[in-house]
Order: C-alpha cells, then sequence, then structure tokens
C-alpha cells in the first residue's frame, strides 16, 4: 500500500482512539480537578460501562439498533450511580486523602473486577454495532460504525464543554474546585457536588465504553489500558485542564496510531511512554496547562 | 464451594459400556494392587479461576470434574477413589509456584496438573522438581520438549506448538498457498509459533514473506493490517487473549467480502466466542487448526458423542445448558486425557502412596501408544518418554455455513521432530 | 544507650529472632511462605524508605525490582556467571535504575512524579518484552538449579533458602532501623514533613530524595535478584504495574513510615490471599474489602495505628 492511504487509515484510527480517549480522560480530569483525588478505579467504571452494555443489549430485543441506545443511555447512569454509592460510602469518609483515596479506589478496582468476574463471566463478548456499514475506500475498507463513534464523542464531549461552561452546575462545579470553603461558606453542598463530580467522571468513561464495545469485546479486564492511557493523557494535558487534556487525547491518539503503523510497534510503545515521562520531566505543567505555583 | 458439572451427564450404563469397550484396548498392562489403603488419591489442580486464562479456567475445570466423575464412577485407581483439588493460580506465575507447594506441603497431593499459560508452567516447574512432585501440564507450549523443564514435568495430553505447525506447515502451502504473511502476538508464544512455521514452510517449498508482531497489550489492530504485502497469498494468524475477537473482526472490515488472500488462522484467536457472532461473517471459506473439532464432524469417532456428554457440551461446542457458553473446546480434551494417563499410570506403577511419585514419573516415561479410546476422545497419540511431550493428531477445519467443517487430519508422523532432549538422563 | 532505644532494638531483634526460630517450628508449607514473604518484605522496605519516610509515592519500583531480577537472571543465563556475582551485580542494577530515573523523575514531584515513575517502569516492562528473543518476554526463563549456589549451599533445598531470605532479610531490617533513626533518616521525614523548610535549614532536598530512592532501589534490586534465585524463576510478569501496586498495599496495610509494617503488610497480605482462595472462588473481592475496610478504619496502616495509641517509639 502507498504512502498516502497508509496515512490515511493511521489517522482515521487515531481519531477513533483519541475520541474514546478523550471521553475516558475528560471524567478522570473532573474528578482530579475538582476533588484532587486520584481514581484508580476509573478504568473498571469504563469496564463496568461495557459490561453493562452486554447485558442491556443482550435483554433488549428487537433490532441492535434499539438495544444499543438503551445501553448508551442506561449504562453510564447506572454506572454513575455505583459511582456516587462509592463517593458516599467510601471517599466522603476517608475526607479525600490522596493517599487514603488511592488504597480505597484500589481495593474499589479488585471489588468491580469481581463482581463482573462473578456476574458476568471471563470470557470477551462482542455487542452488536447499531448498524453495520462498511466504508469502501479505493484502497481499504473501513467500519462505518467507527466513524460515527468519533461523531459521536464530539457531541457528548460539547454537551460537557456547555455543562461546565454555560450552566449553574458548571458554576457549582468551579466554585468548589476554585476554594472548598468558600464555597460551603455560601450555601453550596460540596458533598453533593463531590459526589456529582465523581458520578458524571464514571459516567463518561461509561459511555465511552458503551461506544466502543461494538469495536472491542467487554472483558473483565478491560479497565487496565483506558486507565493508563487516560492517566496520561490527563498529565501531558496538564492537570485538571479540561481543553488542555482534549488536544492532549488528540496527540496521544494519533500519535500511536502513527507511529505503530511505522515502526516496531512495541518499540513505538516504548518510545512514546518514554516521551510521556519525559514532557512530564521537562514540561511539568503538562503541554498545554499554564504553570501554577 | 464445589462446582458442580452444569449439564446433562450420560447414564452410567452408557459410560460404563464406553469404557469397558475401550479397557481392553489400553495400552498398558495394568498391575491391578489391591488397594491397602482406602483413603483417597489426591490430585492437585492449578486452575486459572482469574487473570487472562479465566475463560479457558472455568471449562477446564468442567472437564476435569466430568473426567473424574468417569474414573471414580470405573472404580477410582488403584482400588482407591480420587479427588481433585482445585486451587486458583490467577494465571500468575508466582502464584502457580505458590499453589504447587501448597498441593505439595499442606496437601500432600500425589500428582499436579491442569496448567494451560507457559508462564505458569515456566514459573512453576523449577518447584515442583524441588518438591519432587509430578507435575503434568496441559500447555501447548514447546518448553517441555525443549528440555527447559525437569524430570518431574511432563506434557503427555496435548502436542505442542512446534509440533502443531509443522505437521499443517506442508498443506498450508499445497492446499492455499506458497506466499504467507504471519501476524503473531509478539511475545514468547507468537515467537514460538514463528520460529517453528518458518522453516516448516520453506521445506514444503513456501516462503514467509512478511511478519507482523504485534505487542500483546494491544486492543486494536486495523493500522497493522496495510502491512500485508499485495503479493500475500495466505495469511497465517495466530493471536491470543480478550482483543483477539477484535482482530477478527477488523480484518474482516479491512478485506470486505472483495478480493483477498486465504486465511488460515489457530483458533486460539476464537477459543469460546460464537463463530456467528456479529461481524465474523467474512470467516465464510477460512480454515482454522483445530486441536479437537468443536461441532460434531459426520465421521467422528465412536467416543465423541460420549465425551461431549460428559463435559456438558453439545453438537455446536456450546455448554448444554447455555448455548451463549461456547467452549475452549480445541484445548481443553488435553485435561481429560492427562487425568486418564494418571489413572494408567497409577496403575502401571502400583502406586501407593506420595512415596510412589518417582515411580508414576517412570511408569509415564515408558509409555508409547495411546490409542484412540475414551480416555483419549482427541485421537490416538503417542508418547516420547525422553522428552516427556506427547504427540498426536492435527486437525484443520473450513468454515462452511456458519460452522467449522474438518478438511484434513495430519498424520501422527507429521508432527516428529528430532528430540532435543532427554530427561531419563536427568537426576530426580 | 537510653530506654527508647533500649525497647526498639528488643523488639527488632526479638522479632528476628522469632523468625529465626520459626523455621524449627512451622510446617513446611508455612516456612516456604515465610521466605517468600521475607524477600518480598525487602522489596517493600525499601518502597517504604521512598514512599513512608521520604513522602516519595512511586508508581514504578517494579522497574527497581525487575532491574534485580533481570540483570540477575540474565547473567547467569546468558553470561554463566555465578550467583554471588550476579545477586551483586542484580543489587548494582536495582540501584543504578533507581539513580537514572531518580535524576530525572524528581525534577517533579505530587501525582507527576506518580506518573513519571509508572511511565518509566512501563517502558522497562515494554523493554524486557521487545528482547523476547533473549529473556523469552512473559513466558519467561527458568534458572538453572546447578547455577543456584551460594557460597557452597544449595539454594533450592528448603532450609538453606529459608536461611538464605532470613539473612537477607535481617541485614535489610536492621540497615533500614539504623538508617531511620541517624540524622540522614530524621532530614528524610522532614523531607516528607515539610520540603521547604528544610531547603532553608541548607539542606539540598534534591540530592536527599535521590539517595533514598537510590537505597530504596538498591533495596528492591536485591529483593528481585534474590527471588529470581531462590525460587528458580524470572519472567516479565513480575516487572508489571501490578508489582509496583504491591509494595505500595504492603506498606500502606502495614504501616507507613515504620521499619517492621512492610514485613506485617507483606505477611497479612499473603495469608489473606492464600485463605480467600480456599475458602471461596472469589477472593478477589476479599482483598478489595480487606482494602477498604483497612483505609477507612485503619489508614495508617496496622503499626501506624498502635503507635498513635501510645506506642510512640515506634520507629
Amino acid at each position: 500500500m502507498d504512502f498516502g492511504p497508509f496515512l490515511l487509515l493511521a489517522l482515521m484510527e487515531g481519531l477513533v482512539t483519541a475520541a474514546v480517549l478523550a471521553l475516558t480522560a475528560v471524567g478522570l480530569a473532573l474528578v482530579f480537578g475538582v476533588m484532587r483525588v486520584v481514581n484508580v478505579a476509573h478504568g473498571e467504571f469504563f469496564m463496568l460501562g461495557a459490561v453493562a452494555a452486554w447485558f442491556v443489549t443482550t435483554w433488549i430485543p428487537g433490532p441492535p439498533a434499539l438495544g444499543f441506545i438503551a445501553a448508551l443511555v442506561l449504562c453510564p447512569l447506572l454506572v454513575a450511580s455505583v459511582a456516587a454509592l462509592a463517593d458516599t460510602l467510601v471517599l466522603k469518609r476517608l475526607n479525600y486523602d490522596p493517599d487514603a483515596t488511592i488504597v480505597a479506589t484500589i481495593g474499589l478496582l479488585y471489588i468491580l473486577q469481581q463482581a463482573a468476574l462473578s456476574l458476568y463471566g471471563p470470557d470477551a463478548r462482542p455487542v452488536e454495532a447499531p448498524f453495520t456499514l462498511r466504508v469502501q475506500f479505493p484502497w481499504f475498507g473501513y467500519s462505518g460504525y467507527k466513524l460515527a463513534v468519533i461523531a459521536a464523542a464530539a457531541v457528548i464531549l460539547a454537551g460537557v464543554w456547555l455543562l461546565l461552561a454555560r450552566t449553574k452546575i458548571g458554576l457549582v462545579m468551579r466554585a468548589t474546585q476554585i476554594d472548598r470553603e468558600t464555597a460551603r461558606a455560601f450555601g453550596i453542598n460540596v458533598d453533593r457536588v463531590y459526589a456529582g463530580v465523581f458520578a458524571l467522571g464514571a459516567g463518561l468513561a461509561a459511555v465511552a465504553a458503551v461506544l466502543i464495545v461494538p469495536i472491542q469485546q467487554a472483558h473483565y479486564l478491560m479497565g487496565h489500558d483506558p486507565l493508563l492511557l487516560s492517566f496520561i493523557v490527563v498529565i501531558i494535558g496538564g492537570l485538571g485542564s479540561l481543553r488542555g487534556t482534549l488536544v492532549a487525547a488528540l496527540l496521544i491518539g494519533l500519535s500511536d496510531g502513527v507511529i505503530s503503523v511505522f515502526f516496531s510497534p512495541t518499540l513505538a510503545k516504548i518510545l512514546a511512554t518514554l516521551f510521556v515521562a519525559l514532557v512530564l520531566v521537562f514540561r511539568p505543567q503538562g503541554l498545554m496547562g499554564r504553570r501554577t505555583a | 464451594m464445589t462446582s458442580r458439572l452444569i449439564g446433562l451427564t450420560p447414564s452410567r450404563r452408557t459410560v460404563l459400556g464406553g469404557l469397558a469397550a475401550s479397557g481392553a484396548a489400553l495400552a498398558l498392562p495394568a498391575r491391578f494392587a489391591s488397594a491397602q489403603s482406602a483413603a483417597p488419591i489426591k490430585l492437585g489442580f492449578q486452575l486459572h479461576r482469574t487473570g487472562i486464562g479465566a475463560a479457558y479456567g472455568r471449562w477446564y475445570e468442567r472437564t476435569a470434574q466430568a473426567a473424574l466423575k468417569l474414573v471414580n464412577e470405573a472404580g477410582g485407581i488403584n482400588g482407591r477413589p480420587v479427588e481433585i483439588l482445585f486451587e486458583d493460580d490467577g494465571t500468575d506465575p508466582k502464584r502457580g509456584a505458590e499453589v504447587m507447594e501448597k498441593f505439595a506441603s499442606q496437601s500432600n497431593c500425589d500428582a499436579v496438573f491442569g496448567a494451560l499459560f507457559s508462564h505458569v508452567v515456566v514459573g512453576t516447574a523449577p518447584r515442583a522438581g524441588e518438591l519432587k512432585m509430578p507435575y503434568l501440564v496441559c500447555s501447548e507450549g514447546h518448553h517441555v520438549a525443549s528440555g527447559k523443564m525437569n524430570r518431574w514435568t511432563l506434557q503427555p495430553g496435548i502436542t505442542d506448538v512446534k509440533s502443531q505447525v509443522q505437521a499443517m506447515a506442508p498443506w498450508i502451502s499445497e492446499t492455499l498457498g506458497k506466499k504467507v504473511t504471519m501476524i503473531f502476538p509478539d511475545y514468547a508464544f507468537g515467537h514460538d509459533h514463528r520460529d517453528a512455521f518458518v522453516p516448516a514452510i520453506q521445506a514444503a517449498g513456501g516462503e514467509v514473506i512478511e511478519q507482523i508482531a504485534i505487542p500483546p497489550t494491544e486492543t486494536s489492530f486495523t493500522r497493522y493490517l496495510p502491512r500485508i504485502p499485495a503479493e500475500t497469498e495466505v495469511i497465517y494468524h495466530v493471536m491470543v487473549g480478550p482483543a483477539v475477537l477484535t482482530f477478527v473482526k477488523e480484518l474482516g472490515e479491512f478485506y470486505g467480502s472483495g478480493d483477498r488472500p486465504q486465511i488460515f488462522g489457530f483458533i486460539d484467536s476464537l477459543e469460546a466466542v460464537n463463530i456467528a457472532s456479529p461481524g465474523l461473517e467474512f470467516l465464510e471459506g477460512t480454515h482454522f487448526w483445530e486441536g479437537h473439532c468443536r461441532y460434531l464432524q459426520e465421521d467422528a469417532g465412536e467416543h465423541e458423542a460420549a465425551y461431549r456428554a460428559a463435559v456438558g457440551v453439545d453438537d455446536t461446542g456450546a455448554s448444554l445448558s447455555d448455548a451463549k457458553d461456547v467452549s475452549t473446546y480445541a484445548h481443553m480434551f488435553s485435561v481429560w486425557e492427562t487425568l486418564f494417563i494418571l489413572k494408567a499410570g497409577m496403575e502401571a506403577a502400583g502406586y501407593q502412596g506420595p512415596a510412589d511419585r518417582q515411580k508414576l514419573v517412570e511408569a509415564i516415561e515408558a509409555m508409547t501408544d495411546m490409542p484412540y479410546g475414551i480416555e483419549h476422545p482427541q485421537g490416538a497419540k503417542t508418547f516420547n518418554g525422553k522428552t516427556h511431550q506427547v504427540f498426536g493428531l492435527q486437525y484443520i477445519s473450513k468454515v462452511e455455513g456458519g460452522k467449522l467443517v474438518k478438511v484434513h487430519t495430519t498424520a501422527l508422523e507429521d508432527g516428529m521432530y528430532p528430540d532435543e532432549a532427554d530427561y531419563t538422563a536427568m537426576s530426580f | 544507650m537510653s530506654g527508647t532505644a533500649t525497647k526498639v532494638w528488643a523488639l527488632h531483634l526479638g522479632v528476628l529472632a522469632a523468625l529465626l526460630a520459626a523455621q524449627a517450628v512451622l510446617p513446611a508449607y508455612h516456612a516456604g511462605n515465610l521466605a517468600r514473604i521475607m524477600v518480598l518484605a525487602v522489596y517493600a522496605m525499601g518502597f517504604n524508605i521512598a514512599f513512608g519516610y521520604t513522602g516519595l509515592l512511586s508508581l514504578g519500583h517494579a522497574l527497581f525490582f525487575g532491574a534485580g531480577l533481570y540483570g540477575m537472571g540474565m547473567l547467569v543465563a546468558l553470561a554463566g556467571w555465578g550467583a554471588g556475582a550476579a545477586l551483586v551485580a542484580g543489587i548494582a542494577a536495582g540501584g543504578a535504575m533507581a539513580l537514572a530515573v531518580g535524576l530525572l523523575a524528581l525534577r517533579t514531584a505530587g501525582v507527576s512524579f506518580m506518573i513519571v515513575t509508572l511511565m518509566f517502569a512501563q517502558a522497562g516492562y515494554l523493554t524486557i518484552l521487545y528482547y523476547t528473543p533473549y529473556t523469552r518476554g512473559e513466558e519467561g526463563i527458568v534458572i538453572d538449579r546447578a547455577a543456584r549456589v551460594l557460597l557452597g549451599f544449595d539454594l533450592s533445598q528448603d532450609t538453606i533458602r529459608y536461611c538464605a531470605a532470613f539473612a537477607l532479610f535481617a541485614v535489610a531490617l536492621l540497615a533500614k532501623l539504623v538508617l531511620v533513626r541517624s540524622s540522614f533518616g530524621r532530614v528524610m521525614v522532614a523531607m516528607r514533613e515539610n520540603e521547604e523548610r528544610s531547603r532553608m535549614l541548607g539542606y539540598d532536598p534534591f540530592r536527599i530524595k535521590l539517595a533514598a530512592l537510590v537505597v530504596s532501589g538498591l533495596y528492591a534490586g536485591a529483593a528481585g535478584a534474590a527471588y529470581g534465585l531462590l525460587f528458580g524463576y524470572v519472567g516479565a510478569s513480575f516487572a508489571s504495574i501490578q508489582y509496583s501496586i504491591l509494595p505500595l498495599l504492603y506498606v500502606l496495610l502495614g504501616g507507613a513510615g515504620t521499619v517492621l509494617g512492610p514485613f506485617l503488610g507483606a505477611a497479612l497480605m499473603f495469608y489473606l490471599i492464600d485463605l480467600a482462595g480456599g475458602i471461596t472462588t472469589a477472593h478477589l473481592l476479599v482483598v478489595g474489602v480487606a482494602l477498604l475496610v483497612l483505609v477507612l478504619f485503619a489508614p495508617k496502616g496496622i503499626l501506624g495505628a498502635l503507635r498513635d495509641r501510645g506506642l510512640k517509639w515506634l520507629p
């Protein structure tokens, strides 16, 4: 295959990766930005969304599109409520102490993995895409659904941005992020805000998972990679900066897609990983973040 | 918690009938010792209940339970009942070795078997040797036959990758094409495939024109597919892990129903996955290696039905109690056959207790021919006592009408290769 | 010697004496487990020097453990080195890796430091896979029994394995005790508590943190090299993220910033998994719930809680 089509394919693949990654990472960035906690179980919320999508699409009869749309609505709600529950029962009691939260979310990770293994089983199971359309380029074929994922992710991200920038909910979140105590003094129910933010972050991971599950199967160990990649993206983008997170997701997604096409894939992954580390070392505020004291 | 075998079990009479018929054909003359103790024989089973091997582990446990039931119904081993202790190894080499210690030092098991993933086997084998515990692995890896293990580690239930690949290469070259592109995971298992297949296809007059090694952590594969050269006649793929189905689907999207090379895959890419899953329609007309044919074939052997009933699998390879639950049919026979080898070995050795473990290993080393029967439902095998490795038949199936239909069976000698080790020269 | 010092030394030497005596009393299975736990505890002690005392939360310690494991393993398997020389090389590899990572990663702090160390460790793990022709990647290699002989002792024998693990553990424990009670140990704690203030007092935080990280790497390298020699296996899974999380769990469970905490945590975690595996098929759940209970009701770990409730002298 010539260089041109090769690059086109790599870019499209990179965009799909970036779209799903952006959704997942924005969830993590929100939680970190507002609550200042590192949620190690974020990948498991992603996994939970995928597994729930399999259950929903299996139970709902009729055309695949119907089940899929139901999953897209129900699964994030379900995962968000699990997250809110975890926040109220565990994280709140820990007073969001950084070290304790890490241990607690590792514990949560194990619990969610075991729940998925016991209730769903160890197999990787596919979910049928809402529509099957194969886009035939002159050189190769490509999944139409993948292109739809990119569009869907863009729409949802725009919605998140509107929510944060243009609504009272967003205002309350930002106020809480800037100064917890002052927000409390102004009558904001900080506990509820935190539970809401944690739920929203988990819900976004679940949305990403529902979108990806027709491409990749639901599996109880699938949360590992999204967690790692989201961390990378959040860091590169500058902690807590949503715009930075988006740009970083594009950068990571596209570079991952392109580099591994032209180099030994394992070597490419090593170099990309080292690159991320070095960015952090020499630009601690991330590529996009502003230097803060 | 003991997991009961789910599904229908054959009536006792059919099983006993089958046993009686095949018992006459047992390769080893059993020295029936009168049971000196009525205490049960205890076998340890390293089970991948959690971790990346969990999809296999569940079926390995069911298969072991089914074989155990049959052995006990036929009077156990040396007149003693048999029990299996299942312990989760998390598909992790460190835990695998710990579980081995538990079986040896705490439970005082008579032998240990069941591990599939090669890193668990390699991580556990040194401890098996130190603890002087017969360790019968079911893993397909070439590590046993390569001489890297020890006197106590044997693989009598399933052939290794090198043998599988070598047996099929001539058929691929003659039937599908000469110019092959290999796609394999970039770690030891994939490298074993590459190292065995490249010379084997050359010997058969073909060549490997491109090797695409994919990192084991990869979850999307489309971007690797343009590296398949245009002149490729056959794509040879072997992928393992939870993302395998994605790989197969994306291969389908890439080629569509248009002009494409022949495709030959290892069923490992689709173990425990329904061939009729959405997105797999393009597999129609492609070929797979199968260790044991998942769909009941028209010319299936006389014991196939009894074996399927015992392990709770229907004619399509799915669970009798849940059609969505597809078995790891191409590999799990190894567990069944290994238990019957333990039985035959213990009977030949007049096994009485842990003091006779060395005799048990020597008895298995003395085995050669293992004829087809209810003890060996996958097919006849021959065991090489020097290399501790069994050799058997391989099946090549074609996807026709959404089912796997057998089109070729290799001969026993197709998979033979010169010995690389002699464990019998090692000390215990 | 002050009364506190007497108590401290009596406690730690008492623990060591009990461990030495345990071998004669314990059944073979538990003695074998204890040998494993002691080696892993050395790893966790190293982690604790960086995390519990100096406040450096690394998520990449598997890199140092893996460096020790592979530094030893590759030299034995490919270059035919003896166990003693390879063990020393493994320890050095762990320290050198920590030095290299520290020079870069210590320019960052907090969450960034966590991620940088995680990334370096991930790169190390992938490097092991990349060189599969030599390392056999995730499948790993067996360290030949003939090569596992240290100073004439065969490490594959149970009793000798236990003694070797005990010797390593005793040296590591006492060295750590001396370290944390020294003036340098107090400076490490000062880094954790208030870096700016120690800078005012004329200390160079970067150097102190680097020194702590290198010591930590030496411990991890020693544990890795010893694990491979004692149990005869070297594989990539020991360099995966899971093995960066393990020492963190051990330390938090036993008590961060305590000398005995890592050992206690390693032992409890080991038996939690072992017993849960025997009782239920859902043992991940048991581990998860245990972590939650711990963090909710004993956030400073077991020894940390004891120190708060009266045993103020606990180092």
